[in-house]
């Protein structure tokens, strides 16, 4: 969505499939500068923190361990490089463990070119990428939070956090019903454009908002997430 | 085969057959315990001094196998040699068993019938019985053969060397029976006597009933791998072999492989068999259902996402048919490449979504077919107590929003 500002970014894929290396570089064409590829978890640390891309296109499976641990390499030593995490499996553990670690959006394998280029755009400028399928993930995982069986959170998330809960922090651990409705959209298909136009709110504040869930997503400290992800298994 | 009867005609046990498998069939159609069967004819056959065994070989010879509809003797009907050799053997044991009671044991003439017919009907099954039932036979046999084969020599010797003593002492005690103590003499002999069989023989039934729980619980095994082996061939060979033909096709071949992971991941993570239509499903393996469909048949993809899930009942389906209707519409009429589906259930309802970026409508100016399916996508809704309804615009696209409030009672199955 926002404006690359002239500025090609540099990306770095790594996955374990030459093919599928080679067949995300010739979509991404000039539209971004490939600067590098790297098949396994050592590897792409070791590359990653000599060339410093913009974004890494990490896959979430890879032969050394899961994509997780080449963000939580370098996310402290390297804030500056971004994380868009690409799967093919779906597995919610997978993903949420990447994003957790610190990965800026997740992407399903089957996406377009165009997308993919945008996708990456976005996150090069610090945005958060959700697809439709991630954007189920978080509103499953939020949704089953026991303070909000109620109803479909009525109040903004302000209303009585729960009482009795140990480590419940209702600014971490909930989400407003603004964001529940734009991940809702975004599941259901919806560009930040779309939804911006749905609301009557501005393409940027979409983009807080998608953000704010990420940051969310990312520092609760709820074990049901991680937890809930293990229990869905695989989609 | 235990407890549930079953109906149909007579057949005996093949999986759970210890010497003939007459005991499971009677036991599968009794809805007797198996084990219970057994020691009923046992104690029978001591009873009827060996007459039940007659019938149990009759049975044998005249019942069909479990999934087969000729039985032994229909088979032995033709084997002219194996009736001459069941015939020699019994009139052998008649002669021998004249020749017996010549000598002075008495107490042979009394199972000499049975013996005799139980021998001449198992030499006709041995001859026209199926592999399984040669392959116990020699098995049971086995102890009687292998006698003069060695095996652990010292234990065998001593067995063997008490048997004899015993078996001596009990012919002893039989033949000599008349001059003492003539009512219990016959039965403390018969006793010894059974006691050296048991000797010389019981490690052997052992192993054998041992080495029958190992064959039936390999024979699982093997079918297992049978039926993984048919299941891959079903769909992923054959899935691979369109997609070599269709190489030049991509489009198709990424129907197809999408098609085809979808299908295999269900079955390996849910244990939903291919093909298969649960009666039981939930709402998000429905929603999976159709997208399948869909793709396979409209040839576009379609993103699936579902948040929550539950069990499906009457109004559920009436929402995931309607949701087909609106993802097959959108698949036929709005020309775009991607549909979007997103199911969502609440606590206290369940909404569905399905959009399209394709060309859209005007609804105001709908063309009358196109009405009828929106029609009765909203008919669908309407009669449960749901609502649909549906946005469009000329070029923008089309929206189908389905919601369908969920009964009281189910409110506690949500999984969100």
């Amino acid at each position: 969505m926002s404006a690359p500002n002239g500025h090609v970014p540099t990306v770095v894929i790594v996955d374990d499939h030459g093919l599928f290396r080679s067949g995300v570089r010739s979509e991404l064409g000039d539209r971004v500068n490939v600067v590098g590829e790297a098949e396994d978890v050592e590897p792409a640390i070791s590359l990653i923190s000599r060339i410093l891309p913009d974004v890494v296109l990490l896959d979430v499976h890879l032969p050394g361990g899961g994509g997780q641990l080449v963000v939580s390499a370098l996310k402290t030593s390297h804030p500056e490089v971004r994380f868009l995490a690409l799967s093919a499996s779906d597995a919610p553990e997978d993903v949420i463990a990447c994003i957790r670690a610190g990965a800026r959006g997740y992407v399903t394998k089957t996406i377009s070119g165009a997308d993919l280029v945008d996708a990456v755009r976005r996150v090069a400028a610090g945005d958060a990428v959700f697809s439709p399928r991630l954007a189920g993930f978080v509103l499953d995982a939020f949704a089953s939070l026991p303070s909000e069986a109620a109803g479909a959170g009525a109040g903004a998330g302000a209303g009585g956090a729960a009482g009795g809960r140990p480590s419940f922090d209702p600014e971490l651990d909930q989400l407003t019903t603004r964001e529940r409705e734009v991940l809702r959209l975004i599941a259901r298909g919806y560009t930040y454009k779309e939804i911006a136009k749905e609301f009557t709110i501005s393409a940027r504040t979409v983009e807080t908002h998608v953000s704010s869930v990420l940051r969310k997503l990312q520092l609760s400290t709820r074990h049901q997430l991680t937890r809930w992800a293990t229990e869905r298994r695989l989609i | 085969m235990r407890g549930p009867r079953t109906d149909g005609p007579w057949r005996r046990g093949d999986d759970d057959r210890l010497i003939g498998g007459v005991a499971a069939g009677f036991a599968a159609r009794t809805g007797l315990d198996v084990t219970v069967v057994r020691v009923g004819l046992v104690l029978l056959t001591l009873i009827t001094v060996g007459y039940a065994a007659v019938g149990y070989v009759l049975a044998w010879l005249l019942l069909p196998v479990a999934g087969s509809d000729a039985s032994i003797a229909h088979r032995a009907k033709s084997d002219r040699r194996g009736i001459g050799l069941s015939a020699a053997v019994g009139t052998l044991l008649i002669v021998l068993a004249a020749m017996a009671s010549a000598v002075g044991a008495g107490w042979v003439s009394a199972v000499e019938w049975p013996v005799v017919i139980c021998t001449a009907g198992l030499v006709l099954i041995w001859r026209n019985g199926t592999a399984g039932e040669q392959e116990t036979m020699r098995h049971l046999a086995e102890p009687l053969v292998g006698l003069t084969a060695g095996g652990r020599r010292p234990r065998l010797v001593w067995r063997l060397a008490i048997a004899f003593v015993l078996f001596l002492a009990g012919t002893g005690i039989l033949v000599s029976g008349h001059e003492s103590v003539r009512m219990l003499a016959p039965l403390g002999g018969g006793v010894l006597v059974l006691a050296a069989i048991a000797l010389v023989l019981g490690p052997w039934w052992l192993g054998i009933a041992r080495d029958l729980v190992a064959e039936r619980r390999a024979r699982i095994r093997a079918e297992e791998r049978a039926d993984m082996a048919a299941r891959v061939h079903d769909s992923v060979l054959q899935t691979l072999a369109m997609i070599q033909r269709r190489a030049d096709q991509p489009q198709q071949v990424i129907q197809l492989a999408r098609a085809q992971e979808r299908e295999l991941r269900s079955w390996l993570f849910d244990g939903r068999a291919p093909g298969s239509m649960d009666t039981e499903m939930t709402l998000s393996a429905g929603v999976r259902q159709i997208q399948q469909e869909v793709e396979a048949q409209h040839g576009m993809t379609v993103e699936a996402v579902t948040v929550g899930d539950c069990e499906l009942d009457e109004d559920l389906g009436a929402l995931l048919e309607a949701a087909r209707e609106a993802t097959v519409n959108a698949a036929k009429w709005s020309g775009a490449d991607v549909v979007s589906l997103f199911a969502e259930v609440e606590p206290d309802e369940v909404s569905l979504f399905v959009r399209d970026r394709g060309k859209g409508f005007d609804p105001e100016a709908v063309p009358a077919d196109r009405k009828g399916l929106a029609e009765s996508i909203h008919a669908r809704m309407t009669r449960r107590g749901g609502e649909a309804s549906i946005r469009s615009a000329v070029g923008q696209g089309t929206e189908v929003s389905l919601t369908m409030p969920r009964v009281a009672g189910k409110r506690q199955s949500s999984r969100s």
